[in-house]
């Protein structure tokens, strides 16, 4: 987006304390049809996999999606033309598990694009967003093949040192879909843990949808400003998910579902085009609420989850 | 020589080999599965002042035994952390020039270190998706690099398909001409033996042989001709004191199967 444009439309918003809370569907909504869309967290950390799972549901098609690194997310994406272009440094559900059978099945038949950038150029191109420049430099890429893939870079001698730089595009996506541990209703959000790119993203995106595990009160926000990471005139909507990572894990609160992600990878290594079917069809399609999709993905699993994620406090 | 089959693993060698390669006091950058492993174990035996870095945003994590991340962006990788921050920002401390080394596995290899993680064939057509980079390029492009892999010959190539992570590009001084000033490979690490790279053309030479690996065998699983250092030595085999940390670290096997 045009930087003039982007401020314009920053302006133009309503930036006062107030209550931006609405549904999973609502928010859904929000998000028309091909427009790009920069989502949070990092593999299989943060993901908002809640809105996500109800853009598919919503039927949504052709978001041009960015992530740091990509797990199953970008599958579920991909197989439900939600999305046929992702931009990330690395995509498939997680190493344990091996090449993923459904973006090499996309990819290689030419149904979909993965445009790969190294993870640094990924992280740079949202700062730039989120700092209003045009571009950044940096030091990776340069001498790779990575590169040649990417027409919108640029390699400059630097105009002070004479040094080789590659120059990264910023990133403003239309849209940053970010999930958080906690923040109020006006979105102040607070993070715990790894913050990934979450912030640069927030900052850069033109509108910014934020799904949290619990929604707090502004007074406690306020007890501890120095742990709000997003700030409220940067946010959009706030939708409140429980367990709206799951089967992703989210610091502190959560581990990955590591039986149902190795159930899932097995399914997928069996038949990925009927395997993933399958599964949106189950867990995404089926259930009538964020609620019942959890119920499907089962008490005994969540609190197993819910037990490691917080025995990180434990020390 | 014993034709008793040895009582470990290739990965299990290959994490023993490598994490001896690393010294106390290292600042590492480190990719996920062997290489995490490896910097982990070597900060149990000898290098306990190893700082790790993940690009997930950790900076001097010890990884709990048993607790292995399924990547390096999970709470798992903050275990005893001295600071977790933002992914791009531990790649620019990496940029900076806070890194000795970085740590990484590979899928493919050429003479030159050039790594390929990214496609297998041509490019607008391949006959392979590979992952991608991740870290990868910018981790090979700023710093010293040891790569762990396994020794095949489908991974040793006389030319990558594709350059996602920069070693020395074509030899000589085309990696400081391509513009990248800092880092190059320092050591290749598989279940057959280690590998430096000669100093002016930079390519790929056997520094020392696994227990009862030839130099013969080496080649014949290499896809390329391979310098031998003159002072070619053997290496001493995992001890059982090594072998029992790692399998203490890795108790299922998810890194070492």
């Amino acid at each position: 987006m045009d930087y003039a444009e982007l401020c314009r439309r920053s302006r133009a918003r309503d930036r006062s304390l107030r209550d931006k809370v609405i549904s999973l569907d609502e928010a859904a909504a929000l998000v028309p049809d091909g427009v790009s869309v920069g989502i949070g967290g990092s593999t299989l950390s943060r993901t908002p996999m809640a809105l996500i799972w109800a853009l598919i549901r919503a039927g949504r098609k052709n978001l041009v999606c960015a992530r740091g690194i990509t797990s199953s997310e970008g599958e579920l994406l991909f197989a439900s033309g939600t999305s046929r272009h992702l931009m990330t440094s690395w995509f498939s559900q997680g190493i344990v598990w091996g090449v993923s059978r459904i973006m090499r099945r996309y990819i290689e038949t030419g149904r979909a694009r993965f445009e790969e950038w190294s993870h640094m150029a990924m992280g740079l191109r949202f700062r730039a967003g989120a700092m209003g420049v045009p571009f950044l430099p940096l030091r990776s890429m340069m001498g790779s093949d990575v590169i040649t893939q990417l027409p919108d870079t640029a390699q400059i001698d630097c105009p002070f040192t004479g040094q080789k730089l590659v120059l990264v595009p910023a990133l403003n996506p239309d849209f940053a879909l970010i999930h958080v541990q906690r923040c109020d209703a006006y979105g102040n959000a607070q993070i715990d843990g790894l913050p990934f790119m979450d912030v640069d993203l927030a900052i850069a995106a033109d509108r910014v949808i934020l799904t949290t595990e619990r929604i707090v009160s502004n007074d406690q926000i306020r007890r501890a400003p120095d742990q709000t990471k997003i700030p409220f005139i940067a946010v959009e909507a706030v939708v409140e998910a429980p367990f709206g990572s799951a089967p992703h894990e989210c610091y502190g609160l959560y581990e990955p579902l590591f039986a149902h992600l190795d159930a899932y990878a097995a399914q997928m290594r069996k038949d990925p085009e009927d395997g993933v079917r399958a599964y949106l069809a189950r867990y995404f399609y089926s259930p009538k609420s964020w609620t019942e999709y959890l119920d499907l993905l089962g008490l005994a699993e969540l609190i197993d989850a819910r037990r490691r994620g917080t025995s990180i406090y434990d020390d | 020589m014993t034709t008793d089959a040895p009582d470990y693993t290739a990965s299990e060698l290959i994490a023993v080999m490598s994490a001896r390669q690393l010294r106390d006091g290292q600042v590492v950058f480190a990719g996920v599965g062997i290489p995490l492993l490896a910097a982990t174990l070597a900060q149990r035996l000898h290098a306990p002042g190893l700082t790790i870095l993940f690009e997930g945003g950790v900076i001097g994590a010890f990884i709990e035994p048993g607790k292995l991340p399924p990547s390096t962006n999970e709470q798992r990788c903050t275990h005893r952390a001295n600071m977790v921050l933002g992914s791009t920002d531990v790649l620019l401390l990496l940029q900076r020039g806070y890194v000795d080394i970085g740590f990484m596995g590979g899928a493919q290899i050429d003479p030159y270190g050039n790594l390929n993680s990214s496609f297998i064939g041509d490019p607008q057509h391949p006959s392979t998706r590979l992952p991608g980079t991740g870290g990868g390029n910018d981790i090979a492009s700023l710093t010293e690099m040891i790569v762990a892999m396994k020794h095949e010959k489908r991974r040793f190539v006389e030319r990558v398909d594709f350059v996602t992570s920069p070693g020395f590009l074509s030899g000589g001084n085309s990696r400081r001409e391509a513009g990248l000033i800092a880092g190059g490979m320092h050591r290749v690490v598989t279940d057959l033996g280690i590998f430096g790279f000669e100093e002016s053309s930079k390519r790929m030479q056997l520094q020392a042989l696994h227990p009862s690996v030839t130099a013969d065998d080496v080649q014949s699983n290499t896809g390329f001709e391979l310098l031998i250092a003159a002072d070619l030595t053997v290496t001493a085999p995992p001890t059982e004191s090594e072998l029992a940390v790692l399998r203490h670290l890795d108790p299922d096997r998810l890194y070492t199967a």
